[in-house]
């Protein structure tokens, strides 16, 4: 069982739901995230979502943007990023990794030579925005033989057809975008959701994260009531921008408010 | 080489051999589903195919013709080239082909809104002016720095009625562009249509745009051999994303005997790494805006900033068609520097009398070295894509003349 498998399994046990923070690898700067990382976990992460930057962030909102620009001013690389959660796993070996990014720098590495370099590094789950699973059965494969789960998106146009395909494919978890948009967007509408992942849920047998407009305690408990996961990513990647004074106190601060909130839910 | 005689790509899942493809987040994929098979519906049904004949005869004023460069080719004292006129085009460029095809699917499709991007300007341009034609909401995204150096093409879409966002993240050129457009058409995909201006993107855009601008070529087909009964020995086009090349050689691939030219934006030299020419710079593949196609990047896969003196051509990607002819070997691919761009350029304005865009100056660079070495009784077709006046800032500019 793959380390997000048995973290998801331990919280559905004990009723209580995960919470999944992103931050953009080497935002505000490299020697800044492992750190980062690690307040996450104080403050009650369950997973890590990890960004990789890239030169061309088609799907996210200008917070995020700008995160991967900061990062790839400072010469951020895949490379260097899993050199990060290597870092990162000496001292913790129990939170699941999860690298999320584009396909192009892991086209670039080589499917087999990422998926074996990831593993070497620590990482349990890659999400890669633009390889839907039509274009993803190499890469899937090159992930499974070395034990790590890929973790697919889906939203609020997909098809039933689609989630079925999806289903065959993905692992660990889903990661369901609750809106049209970009990351960084409106606020979601949490019946909308619900309903969606009614129906999502009569396809899927691994848990479904909710992302994209979560920004709030107030909105991590509501899609904690409905969802299995609930991720944050532009909310915490503002408080990156602001600097890195006091930093990861205010990450950690942020999210034991979130975390309380969900285990109220 | 083998099978062009029955050449039938890009596959059902707009696959070019490992090009092509649907690169693109979930939100987009059934959008583009639905998009294949509306496009399809339409290409085949001969009521949609006339009204896009007869928009393309009435409003663009096609066909255009094939013009004899006498002058030019004389003074060059080689092969005879002849000029496949789209600068002659209503909006002064092959993009209005394309924009026409596509607006009349959005509206098809019952979408009120158009999205564009646009490098040089043309594509925006040809997009505000359809979308004036069709009563539709445009907004064009445009690199700031396109912005500033493409300045009366601005205005004209203004003063078409449509919008222009000036984006400012990355290299903010056509790249950013096109990744702003996407970000658009994620956020507002139930009422706006993505009109793609170049033959790449995720499937079936290629294929789309190809077949919207495949009339160039067919007309060169029966044109030419009217004028010199007989094929070309050569086709050339300039290459930015593809789209006029790839109009003009789609109906030439099975053509036996005629070569095939693609040229790209050379810059400051390809061995400069300052340039826009992934083909002739034998640059990866890669995955970027929806496709997998040969694509400038560092070694880390990170997109690297390219450079041209025509804002059109400067893009790190091309369609993927043209990465599969390359790598079939059925079509060739050279790459001209800003210099020998600009001195075809001012040659064609000297013995034509054609102000010609500085995008179509490359295939025009192209085609002047070639006849140089060739028989006078040789032919040379060259798509000249479009009118070089948006550029006449740009070339007061290099020559340092203040306007
Ligand atoms: C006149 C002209 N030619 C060529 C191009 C390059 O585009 P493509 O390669 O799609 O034909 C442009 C793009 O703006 C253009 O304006």
């Amino acid at each position: 069982m793959s380390r997000i498998q048995s973290t998801l399994e331990a919280l559905k046990a004990s009723g209580r739901k995960a919470l999944i923070p992103f931050i953009t690898a080497g935002d505000p700067q490299p020697d800044a995230t492992v750190a980062a990382m690690h307040a996450l976990v104080a403050g009650g992460a369950d997973i890590v979502e990890l960004g990789v930057p890239f030169s061309d962030p088609m799907a996210d909102g200008p917070v995020i943007q700008r995160a991967s620009e900061r990062a790839l001013a400072h010469g951020m690389t895949l490379t260097r990023v899993l050199a990060m959660v290597a870092e990162f796993r000496k001292t913790d070996s129990k939170t699941p990794v999860v690298l999320m990014g584009y396909a192009n720098p892991v086209e670039a590495m080589g499917y087999e030579a990422f998926a074996e370099a990831a593993r070497a590094a620590g990482v349990d789950g890659v999400l890669t925005v633009d390889l839907p699973p039509e274009e993803a059965e190499a890469c899937a494969a090159a992930l499974k033989a070395q034990g790590i789960d890929l973790i697919f998106l889906l939203a609020p146009t997909t098809t039933e057809d689609r989630v079925a395909h999806v289903a065959r494919l993905a692992s660990g978890y889903v990661y369901y975008v609750s809106l049209k948009g970009v990351t960084g967007a409106a606020n979601l509408d949490v019946t909308s959701v619900a309903d969606k992942l009614a129906t999502l849920r009569q396809h899927l047998s691994i848990p479904i994260g909710v992302g994209f407009g979560i920004r709030d305690a107030a909105t991590a408990q509501q899609v904690a009531g409905i969802a299995d996961a609930v991720v944050i990513g532009s909310r915490l990647v503002q408080e990156m921008e602001a600097g890195a004074a006091g930093l990861n106190d205010r990450l950690t601060t942020f999210l034991t408010g979130v975390r309380q909130a969900m285990d109220q839910a | 080489m083998n099978d062009k005689a029955n050449y039938s790509l890009p596959d059902e899942q707009g696959h070019f051999g490992i090009f092509g493809g649907i690169y693109v987040a979930e939100t987009l994929i059934p959008a583009l589903d639905e998009l294949r098979v509306e496009f399809e519906k339409a290409i085949a049904d001969p009521e949609f195919m006339a009204e896009y004949r007869n928009e393309l005869k009435h409003y663009v004023g096609r066909p255009s013709p094939i013009y004899h460069a006498k002058r030019w080719s004389e003074e060059l004292g080689g092969a005879q080239i002849y000029l496949k006129r789209e600068d002659l085009n209503h909006t002064g460029a092959h993009k209005v082909n394309n924009t026409i095809g596509q607006a009349l699917l959005a509206r098809r499709m019952g979408k009120k809104r158009v999205i564009a991007e646009t490098g040089a300007g043309q594509h925006g341009v040809a997009s505000a002016t359809v979308a004036a034609r069709y009563g539709m909401e445009c907004v064009v995204y445009m690199g700031a720095e396109d912005v500033a150096r493409q300045a009366p093409n601005v205005f004209r879409i203004k003063l078409l009625g449509a919008t222009v966002v000036p984006v400012e993240s990355g290299s903010k050129t056509l790249k950013d562009a096109m990744n702003e457009a996407m970000r658009d058409w994620v956020t507002n995909i139930d009422s706006t249509y993505y009109i793609i201006g170049t033959a790449a993107g995720p499937h079936p855009y290629p294929k789309l745009v190809r077949e919207f601008q495949k009339i160039i070529g067919e007309e060169c087909k029966t044109q030419i051999v009217e004028m010199i009964g007989r094929q070309p020995d050569a086709v050339i086009a300039c290459v930015g994303g593809g789209s006029n090349a790839i109009g003009m050689f789609y109906p030439y691939i099975e053509v036996e005997g005629v070569r095939i030219i693609g040229v790209e934006a050379g810059g400051d030299g390809v061995e400069t790494g300052r340039h826009a020419a992934p083909l002739t710079s034998n640059a990866k593949p890669g995955v970027l805006h929806g496709q997998r196609s040969f694509l400038m990047q560092d070694e880390n896969g990170l997109i690297v900033e390219t450079h041209s003196i025509s804002a059109g051509l400067d893009y790190p990607g091309v369609g993927p068609e043209h990465s599969y002819l390359k790598d079939i070997g059925r079509a060739e691919y050279v790459a001209i520097n800003d210099d020998e761009a600009l001195a075809a350029f001012h040659d064609l304005c000297k013995y034509e009398g054609i102000i010609p865009a500085l995008e179509s100056s490359h295939a025009l660079a192209q085609a002047a070295k070639m006849a140089k070495t060739m028989n006078k009784d040789e032919v040379l077709l060259v798509c000249l894509s479009g009118r070089g006046d948006k550029d006449i800032p740009t070339v007061a500019k290099m020559s340092g003349i203040q306007l």
